[in-house]
């Protein structure tokens, strides 16, 4: 069954049997296939996402399909627990470590009919900007092989070919940006602790939604900082951000960090009237380092809503500045506290050595952390040391408050959304990426995403348009704690107005029988 | 030599009785087939969180009132981190910054120089009470150079009962915990059983002379029992001593006490302090507790723990229970703490007293005196008496009506003992125990004596 060009959402062409879901699925896993040298998947579950397939194609025929979800594709960031599939979070601790139990965010998108097509690659247990830092080597942006990036990169010589030249993803849920962004998934879950959804949803072109802390279950992420992760939605456009955030929010009683609050899952109205909308431009977030194309792009974001008769006003959150150092302290802090379970006991790698007790956890976590891993352990224990306490982590935290009091005064101040850059730049060639650590890196380019973390505030990434490199740039919708709604329906009125270019990959126009190629928004 | 003052604290771990754990909703039980009773969340699977069991808030609350304390409306969870194989996530979810309970003080009795004719109260001070987990169970097997661990007691509920250092000695230290064990078993808190594991003892322990700064102290783990808590503070006070009057000093150290040497001996090979690295507990919310003033009007009593409610629903505590038998029964203070110590015992007695028409001031004799020291003596407790107290009542109308005596009263008694089923009247008439009231029938019966012990009559005759 061969749909049209210019077919309409897959959500209706299941619906409307135009397209199965084994179809759908297999066309999916055959692109993973074809797309294998982006490295963006760590695990593909072949088996178990073509039986869910069967089973959604069944309910499809017998006319009871579970929802809007069931049979649509989806993929995993490998922090997430899936039961039955193995969950690395790239790293040798856990390689072959098979969770007894779905995360829950995992378990209501199977409970929807979702099908599960694998786990995505990742920094090393989400640390890194890059999802250049895992065990399982490095993921690579679609982009670098996207027309639009090649026709530019005419400098180089065809024997310099795409393999030193290629670009990063960004990250650390680079996997599933790249996932999402070459097609072979409808959406996928990312987490976000400092910008790890937005980030390389900016870099390879896609929607990034950071939801408000609270609002969606953790149960079953594996924690990078417990009081700032959220898990992450990645998807083409806006409408299906707001479709998978219906699936996932409310109350779990697994996680008594969220709200118990009933959350009702809403259609996004289609805005045409900006004029009672008041976006705030923090002048902060005019970073050093700042690239000057996108410094150009985002005053040309605030003019659009400025001519569409939107109150665009100059705000402060002069705390801005010290958030870099805050999160330092308490990620770290907090991550020398999570990785504590790690010692080869339980479940995950378990060194050989076996003179005792203490050279068994030595050595089990010396082999199964990467250097990352290892130097946030140490520095956060450093910081919880009782002679450090007081300096460092209660310092953090007060300092933590004063960047949450700093958004607080914005918004009671009449601002209803805020209106940044995502990232400093475009994707840098990994070559260039990795001649600085981790540490600077992540120093770098966090500044733009991490207050939000901080907060607990929503915010999103929407592609904007693409740089002189061919490359995508998004820019940064920040909302109130709880207003998702507010904060998509602006977010995607905005996504309507600039028309980003879909990404022109030869791998997806051969698989291509139109279900991709004009395929905008994955549901009805 | 100038007199020293022993200062002695107490560190109780009081095993919650409740059907999960703290966290988690693996079940709580003792002797399980080893990691038989272990939930993802104690096994830290990575990714899961802990849930706060609504039982062993209830159970820190009604403790914490028990003992006078102030019940904090908002308390914290923190982290308390250190590798051991017995604690998998590498940390303990305790209460270090502001616990649920502080500032209590619990009242004891013991007797002075082994009279039980002469009590005097005590008080202790409660520093505070704070919910933790407990940790699993390693055991160390050195022929195969391996560690066995079980989880199965990993993230049970703990109620720490920290009580200042206003004790002298190991008489007072186990006066107190044996008035807290018996508070925790009314509550129904924990059933505070040492045997089991549900009542842990630790002793801070420290010399000084008067009027000087309190001294370096020690803490004494490893106290399987009241009685040798006695022991080894006792034993550890005295060491103490002895180093310091020999010039030596005392090290800031854990030591254990071994029951079979009667002595404490260093135990962790500490090297200076640890250092816990404290952190609050990131996915737990701060813990509220509401009373009837601040509870708001649409708050789902399911969700919320209420203060004043517990608190109007508190049992008789066991000082109040003792003066109301003091007080019904007119019998002595003294009386009464025996009656509370032993399991049953009190019971036993009201059902006795129910039973007869001889004064409770009479019955407590035969009661503390005949049935106690008789199941001491078989090593049998209240509920395994052979002797019921329908069958002591019997009994014991037959002597107020002086039907026997109280000669006869306890032959029959030591009958009753072999729990063959006779009745009080069917061995009194089996070795002719009545009374007789008959004259005749007793002059027979003198005359025959005296008949029967010539040589004895001629000497009594002479003087």
């Amino acid at each position: 069954v061969s749909p049209e060009p210019g077919s309409p959402q897959v959500a209706a062409a299941l619906k409307g049997g135009r397209v199965t879901p084994t179809e759908l699925c297999q066309r999916c896993l055959a692109l993973i296939r074809s797309t294998g040298f982006l490295n963006a998947y760590i695990t593909v579950a072949e088996e178990t996402a073509l039986k869910q397939a069967e089973e959604s194609e069944e309910r499809y025929r017998r006319g009871q399909p579970l929802g809007v979800l069931d049979g649509i594709p989806i993929s995993v960031k490998d922090n997430f627990s899936t039961a039955g599939i193995e969950t690395t979070c790239a790293s040798s601790m856990l390689k072959g470590y098979i969770s007894p139990y779905n995360a829950t965010v995992v378990q209501k998108l199977l409970d929807q009919g979702a099908v599960l097509l694998g786990k995505t690659n990742l920094d090393e247990f989400a640390m890194g900007s890059g999802s250049t830092d895992g065990v399982f080597g490095p993921v690579r942006n679609p982009w670098s092989y996207s027309r639009q990036y090649q026709e530019k990169s005419v400098s180089k010589s065809h024997s310099e070919d795409e393999e030193s030249n290629w670009v990063i993803t960004g990250g650390s849920s680079g996997g599933s940006a790249a996932a999402v962004s070459s097609f072979t998934c409808f959406a996928a879950l990312g987490s976000d602790t400092g910008g790890s959804t937005r980030n390389p949803a900016a870099h390879c072109g896609v929607v990034g939604l950071k939801p408000t802390y609270g609002l969606i279950s953790r149960h079953g992420l594996i924690p990078l900082v417990n009081s700032m992760d959220v898990p992450g939605i990645l998807t083409r456009c806006v409408d299906d951000a707001a479709v998978m955030l219906g699936s996932l929010a409310g109350h779990d009683p697994k996680d008594s960090t969220t709200i118990q609050d009933n959350f009702e899952p809403f259609e996004l109205p289609d805005l045409t009237d900006v004029s009672k909308l008041s976006i705030g431009i923090p002048k902060e977030y005019n970073a050093p380092g700042l690239s000057s194309e996108i410094l150009a792009l985002w005053s040309k974001a605030a003019d659009l809503f400025k001519n569409a008769g939107a109150k665009v006003i100059e705000v402060s959150l002069p705390h801005t500045r010290y958030s870099i150092v805050c999160y330092h302290v308490l990620c770290t802090a907090e991550v020398a506290s999570n990785m504590a379970r790690f010692d080869g006991l339980e479940y995950g790698h378990r060194s050989d050595m076996n003179e005792s007790t203490e050279s068994m956890y030595a050595a089990t976590r010396r082999e199964g952390f990467n250097d990352v891993v290892r130097g946030r352990i140490l520095s956060g224990n450093y910081f919880l040391l009782k002679q450090n306490y007081e300096n460092y982590f209660i310092k953090a935290q007060k300092v933590r408050r004063l960047i949450f009091n700093d958004f607080v005064k914005v918004f009671r101040g009449g601002v209803d959304i805020l209106l940044t850059p995502t990232t400093l730049s475009d994707a840098v060639p990994y070559m260039e990426f990795i001649k600085e650590d981790n540490r600077t890196r992540s120093a770098q380019d966090d500044i733009l995403t991490q207050a939000a973390n901080m907060a607990g505030l929503p915010a999103i990434n929407v592609p904007t348009a693409l740089s002189e490199r061919g490359l995508p740039i998004g820019l940064q919708f920040i909302g109130r704690s709880f207003q998702e709604k507010q904060l998509l329906t602006v977010a995607k009125w905005f996504e309507k107005q600039v028309k980003f270019p879909m990404i022109e990959l030869e791998a997806v126009k051969r698989l291509d029988d139109g279900v991709f190629q004009h395929q905008k928004s994955a549901f009805s | 030599l100038a007199p020293w003052v022993p200062v002695v604290g107490l560190e109780i771990h009081a095993q919650i009785s409740s059907n999960s754990k703290l966290f988690s909703a693996s079940q709580v039980q003792f002797a399980a087939p080893p990691n038989s009773l272990v939930s993802f969340f104690d096994a830290s699977l990575p990714g899961t969180l802990p849930v706060l069991n609504r039982r062993c808030v209830e159970a820190a609350v009604m403790t914490g009132l028990a003992l006078n304390c102030s019940i904090n409306k908002r308390s914290l969870f923190d982290r308390k981190h250190y590798f051991y194989a017995d604690l998998p996530a590498g940390y303990q979810i305790t209460q270090q910054r502001v616990p649920i309970a502080v500032n209590g003080s619990l009242s004891y009795s013991l007797c002075i120089d082994n009279k039980m004719s002469q009590m005097v109260t005590r008080t202790v001070r409660i520093k505070q009470i704070q919910l933790e987990q407990d940790s699993g169970k390693s055991l160390h097997d050195d022929t195969r150079s391996q560690t066995l661990v079980d989880l199965n007691r990993a993230g049970v509920g703990l109620m720490e009962v920290v009580m200042e250092p206003d004790m002298c000695c190991g008489e007072e230290a186990a006066a107190a915990v044996r008035e807290l064990q018996l508070i925790l078993q009314t509550l129904g808190s924990s059933q505070a059983v040492m045997a089991e594991g549900q009542l842990r003892v630790d002793a801070n322990v420290s010399v000084h002379h008067p009027g000087e700064p309190y001294g370096v102290r020690t803490e004494v783990k490893n106290i399987n029992s009241i009685r040798f808590l006695a022991k080894a503070v006792d034993y550890e006070i005295q060491r103490q001593i002895e180093e310091l009057e020999n010039g030596r000093t005392i090290l800031n150290e854990t030591r254990a006490f071994d029951s079979k040497l009667g002595c404490t001996v260093p135990m962790r090979d500490k090297e200076g302090e640890q250092d816990y690295r404290f952190m609050p507990e990131p996915n737990l919310p701060p813990l509220i507790l509401y009373d009837a003033e601040s509870l708001p009007a649409n708050m789902d009593h399911q969700q919320v723990v209420n203060i004043d409610w517990i608190h109007e629903r508190l049992p008789d505590l066991p000082s109040v229970k003792r003066a109301k038998l003091v007080e019904q029964y007119g019998i002595l203070p003294e009386h009464s703490f025996t009656l509370l110590n032993e399991d049953g015992l009190m019971e036993f007695f009201e059902n006795t007293v129910k039973q007869t028409q001889m004064k409770p001031r009479k019955v407590i004799g035969w009661i503390l005196n005949d049935l106690l020291s008789y199941l001491k003596k078989h090593s049998l407790t209240v509920k395994e008496s052979p002797v019921s107290s329908l069958l002591l009542g019997d009994l014991l109308n037959l002597l107020e009506r002086k039907d026997i005596t109280a000669a006869a009263a306890k032959q029959v008694l030591a009958e009753l003992w072999k729990g063959e089923g006779k009745s009080p009247l069917e061995i009194i008439k089996e070795k002719k125990l009545e009374v007789i009231q008959d004259h005749k029938e007793l002059e027979q019966i003198c005359q025959a004596v005296i008949d029967g012990h010539e040589n004895e009559v001629i000497m009594v005759v002479l003087g």
